[in-house]
């Protein structure tokens, strides 16, 4: 299967990623070279094999619905690049 | 014998009896390091200062007469992954170049719960993700026994500094044989425990159903030592494995009676170098000479286990690395010119009465997104972003990421089968030996094929170690691989042990 330079750049807005034309062009080669090798599994007989999403069994882990101290505002915030003291500042969503 | 030559074991034992204090050893260790990193560059940071001061309460509560924890004052490095309070944990990514987290990962919890002294924090591939150590964003780190050569990677700062006498013990992550590729390449000992034996709470997530943190050291019983240190259940993990945690240390000297040990006819297939496969046969004879069986068999899907790596992964980085958007954490693109050039763009598509242009144009978040993860990842990530956003995208997800959910399962039963034959198998950790820097610049592709060894590990959940077990005619390190079942790391252990004892290859430390 090919990827083309649209599917690319597709693919960037998705990841939420912006490529320059150089890097859409590397990129697009060389998603090109992995996804041929990784099409190799498409030989794998898999008809009746159940999908295998973690290496051990995993269940809901259930705390007691206790009141526990939560991270300071403070402290959440203090990584913040942009914040106001009472939450995080990003541009402006509505009406841009 | 110099300190910084001994083993961890031992240096614990004249800790214990008082013949050593914690400063001084710390100290050597602090000087081994100002004086070789330069060139090695295994380190992003050491704080001496807090180290030594750390030393001092572990000393001064000694000499009261204290409880000392199971690491007595020893130095241990951990890999820039591994949240610790307070101090920067960047992942080797501009990302995270400010990041200070304000809580401790249990891995560092439960080290400084054992009294280990944290030395600094080891560089690494940028979010784990590499073969070489050459993605860090900030400095590549050198393979001490050749510095033209990669240590590995992505744990090549941790497996490099413990292999330059820098630190006795260091913690490195495995998410495809980041522990063990660069234990190999460095002529250490590194482990990869059960997925769920070691907390990954606080562990910068890369792939989640595959990262696993682990001990690296330079002999069997220091990489004991160290996993009794961190192995345990944790209730802040929901993917930690609540079960009882053997005393590895007191088992590791045990022998194992009629060993049955598997080799597997695909691992020494096409592209393994020969001076590898002369030394893992080397060791699988002293093996068969201390009683060992050997049982050939076959593992049919392991071919398909790279390909299997390299769509999960990905998957599973394309959605952890989403909380890098700037917003929270982390680096912000300068936002007054995004704003500008966002305004000018609209302003051109207006004027030339571009409908669509001007529909395709993103919105102020979605640009600061964009724009700051575009500057702030690297070339490396930022593929493996793509990929797995490919790969789960509408109209691939069933061709990839289901796909290889369904041969991940195929090849963890082909190692539950194998282990109805046999307690343990042995192979060679890499194809050859460490490559040289920048040999896999422009070809990520073949930079991945490296993994061919140890991905199935993690795919599949098992522990899995390398140990040194021989040398090239150039003098680069040979890593032997074993395999246990999962939660049989004691067996792991006393099996490396063996090799150790039987005298076929001793390990030394890289004289810089």
């Amino acid at each position: 299967m090919s990827i083309s330079r649209q599917e690319v750049e597709k693919v960037a807005l998705l990841a939420r990623l912006t490529l320059s034309d150089d890097e859409a062009q590397l990129m697009t080669r060389q998603l090109n070279d992995i996804v041929s090798y990784v099409d190799e599994l498409s030989q794998v007989d898999t008809d009746g094999v159940e999908p295998m999403a973690h290496a051990i069994e995993v269940h809901n882990v259930l705390r007691p619905d206790e009141v526990r101290d939560s991270l300071p505002r403070q402290s959440a915030l203090a990584n913040a690049p942009k914040h106001s003291g009472a939450g995080y500042l990003v541009p402006a969503v509505l009406g841009d | 014998m110099t300190l910084v030559e001994q083993s961890a074991a031992d240096l614990l034992k004249q800790l214990a009896a008082g013949e050593l204090t914690s400063r001084e050893l710390t100290q050597a260790y602090l000087d081994q390091i100002e004086q070789h990193d330069a060139r090695v560059g295994a380190f992003l940071r050491v704080n001496a200062e807090a180290a030594l001061k750390q030393a001092d309460t572990i000393d001064r509560r000694r000499g009261a007469g204290e409880q000392i924890g199971v690491l007595g004052g020893l130095p241990v490095a951990v890999k820039d992954l591994l949240c610790q309070t307070g101090e920067p944990t960047t992942c080797a990514s501009r990302m995270l170049e400010d990041f200070r987290p304000p809580y401790d990962s249990t891995v560092v919890a439960k080290l400084k719960a054992a009294d280990a002294v944290l030395l600094g924090r080891t560089n690494m591939d940028e979010f784990a993700m590499g073969g070489s150590t050459e993605n860090s964003a900030f400095q590549p780190t050198r393979n001490p026994w050749d510095l033209e050569r990669s240590p590995g990677g992505s744990s090549g700062g941790a497996a490099a500094c413990v292999a330059a006498g820098m630190a006795p013990l260091s913690i490195g992550t495995d998410t495809g044989g980041s522990i063990r590729q660069p234990s190999a390449f460095c002529g250490v000992v590194g482990m990869k425990p059960t997925y769920g034996r070691v907390s990954r709470y606080g562990l910068v997530a890369f792939a989640s159903s595959l990262d696993q943190a682990g001990p690296i050291s330079g002999t069997v019983a220091d990489t004991a030592l160290l996993l009794q240190a961190i192995a345990g259940h944790d209730p802040r993990d929901s993917t930690s494995l609540n079960a009882p945690t053997p005393d590895y240390t007191a088992d590791v000297d045990k022998p194992l009676e009629g060993l049955r040990l598997g080799v597997v006819k695909e691992h020494f297939g096409e592209g393994l170098d020969p001076e590898v496969d002369s030394a893992v046969r080397a060791a699988i004879a002293a093996y068969e000479a201390q009683g060992a069986k050997i049982v050939e068999l076959s593992l049919p899907h392991s071919r398909f286990a790279v390909a299997t790596y390299y769509v999960i992964a990905p998957c599973e980085a394309s959605s952890n690395l989403a909380r890098y958007d700037g917003a929270h954490y982390g680096r912000r693109t300068e936002e007054r010119a995004m704003l500008a050039s966002l305004q000018a763009e609209r302003k051109a598509a207006q004027e030339a009465g571009d409908a669509d242009a001007l529909d395709n144009i993103d919105t102020a978040l979605v640009r600061m997104y964009r724009q700051s993860r575009s500057e702030a990842i690297g070339p490396e990530v930022k593929r493996r972003i793509m990929l797995g956003a490919y790969a789960l995208s509408a109209g691939y997800y069933d061709a990839y990421y289901l796909k290889a959910l369904k041969v991940r399962r195929l090849i963890r039963q082909d190692f539950d089968q194998a282990f109805e034959k046999v307690d343990m198998i042995v192979g060679p950790t890499t194809a050859g030996p460490a490559n040289k820097l920048g040999e896999f610049a422009d070809d990520p592709l073949g930079m991945y094929l490296l993994d061919l060894y140890t991905v199935s590990a993690n795919l599949a959940g098992l522990p899995a170690m390398s140990l040194p077990c021989g040398a090239t005619k150039s003098g680069m390190p040979i890593g032997l691989q074993l395999h246990a079942p999962p939660l049989e790391e004691s067996r792991l252990l006393r099996a490396a042990r063996m090799f150790e004892q039987s005298g076929v290859w001793k390990s030394k430390r890289c004289a810089l």
